[in-house]
């Protein structure tokens, strides 16, 4: 008998040991989830289940019981009002990572590294994230306004539904050049083909990406685990190599 | 309510819908006139590409069209040595994908009706000395009519209710390629669930209207070819 209580608490306690998390994380943030979640399982023996998406989206279905526990949102309005709305833990937002906006083209030495190539207007199509949707889109057309071409150029929008679609319109060339994540265009820690302009940080506000502890993560050890995790300097570095700032 | 970009986008989504369905009956007659009648080698393959909308996701679709209607695409390479210039982002370019998009929606009712028709109307009409066009638009049209109807409601309903191919090739823009599903989409994305639901309302509402009158209306539908 009372080996099988020692059993039955052994089971428990790896149980609690190896805990899986379920995490929302937006789009632009899958590839360097992806590394930290394989860190993370080997320095921590929990399991991260990923899922990509849009972050607006993700919203929709945490408000309607979907089972994530952790949120890695895109902007930081949406874990503000996930806990304003009582479906995330209070005070355990934080900002892990700072997205950068480039001017990008798929055409090397298309874009000048002052972005001067927008005024000189030799091309049919911008690409932008909806703005309505996408905050890379909304720092696009901050930029846009701050450097008064918005009026200008707005006829040669082209407006995609996420920051991976513009990316896409830009890399196949049915757009000359587009507003993307330098996250997109960044290759093993430095600027990939193409050429690129890196939009000064001060031309648009902040595009911060806030963790959140949602409801379902409440006291699991595993969802607390991994955004322990996402602060340490292991997942910094690679968030950072990324083109993310901190 | 409905703003005025509502508006705009639903009426946008209409002539769309009326172009397309124009251009299918056009290209669309003679190819089930033919799949209908051949017995070449070349039936099957033509019948399945005609059929490939069906069953590959409008994402691939609208991927491949990307890429295939782009700068550095066959089909770009060639509107733009046309002087046409590259189709993605403007309307006629939707026109191009929905009409690719709806095609065996029209052509396969209109085949089966053909198929219907049988050859012994033709034949007859042959022997009263009909030449073989004349014989195809006094006997097998009128014939095949209640096929056309059929096709024309199938074509239009499906290019409105289009949505993954014009997410790809479309860029989003007023009164060239904002159709009503993109701009519900914009909706709900934005967390406008309101004004989502008067336009997506409305779509359910259409569509039920035009398959109802379709299934009651339409013999041929109702019996279920």
């Amino acid at each position: 008998m009372k080996w099988r209580f020692a059993f039955l608490a052994a089971a428990i306690s790896s149980a609690a040991l190896a805990d899986e998390v379920q995490v929302a994380v937006a789009a632009n943030f899958t590839a360097p989830s992806k590394l930290i979640a394989a860190d993370f399982e080997k320095d921590t023996g929990h399991k991260a289940a990923l899922s990509f998406g849009a972050t607006s989206k993700f919203y929709a279905q945490i408000r309607n019981g979907a089972p994530f526990e952790v949120l890695l949102a895109a902007d930081d309005e949406t874990p503000a009002r996930l806990e304003r709305e009582g479906a995330a833990v209070p005070g355990s937002r934080f900002t892990y990572a700072t997205g950068r906006l480039v001017l990008w083209s798929a055409k090397p030495g298309f874009v000048d590294d002052k972005g001067e190539v927008l005024r000189k207007g030799d091309y049919r199509h911008l690409a932008i994230a909806n703005p309505k949707l996408a905050p890379y889109g909304a720092a696009a057309v901050e930029v846009l306004a701050g450097l008064k071409l918005i009026d200008a150029l707005q006829p040669r929008f082209v407006q995609a539904e996420n920051i991976a679609q513009a990316h896409q319109f830009v890399a196949s060339g049915n757009a000359e050049l587009g507003f993307v994540a330098l996250s997109q265009v960044m290759k093993d820690g430095r600027l990939g083909e193409g050429s690129t302009w890196i939009v000064p940080a001060s031309l648009h506000q902040p595009i911060r990406q806030d963790a959140v502890l949602l409801d379902k993560g409440r006291s699991r050890p595993g969802a607390e685990a991994w955004l322990k995790y996402l602060r340490g300097d292991k997942a910094k570095a690679v968030i950072k190599s990324f083109g993310y700032e901190i | 309510m409905l703003t005025a970009a509502d508006l705009a986008a639903v009426w946008l989504t209409l002539r769309l819908a009326a172009i397309t369905t124009l251009l299918l009956l056009l290209i669309g007659t003679p190819v089930a006139w033919w799949l209908s009648r051949t017995r070449s080698w070349w039936k099957g393959p033509v019948g399945a590409v005609v059929a490939l909308p069906i069953v590959l996701p409008p994402t691939v679709i609208g991927f491949y069209l990307l890429l295939l209607l782009g700068p550095n695409g066959p089909v770009g390479r060639f509107t733009e040595w046309a002087g046409i210039g590259l189709l993605p982002f403007s309307f006629w370019g939707l026109v191009v994908a929905s009409v690719f998009y709806s095609m065996p929606f029209v052509v396969q009712p209109l085949q089966n009706a053909f198929e219907a028709v049988g050859e012994r109307p033709l034949e007859a009409a042959a022997t009263l000395r009909a030449a073989p066009l004349d014989a195809f638009f006094s006997v097998a049209l009128p014939l095949a009519k209640p096929g056309f109807v059929t096709a024309a409601i199938l074509g239009f309903a499906h290019t409105v209710g289009e949505f993954g191919v014009v997410l790809m090739i479309g860029g989003n823009i007023p009164d060239k390629t904002r159709v009503v599903s993109v701009l519900i989409y914009d909706h709900v994305e934005a967390l406008e669930y309101a004004q989502a639901h008067w336009l997506a309302g409305g779509m359910l509402a259409f569509s039920f209207a035009v398959l109802l009158a379709l299934y009651t209306l339409n013999p041929a539908a109702r019996r279920g070819r």
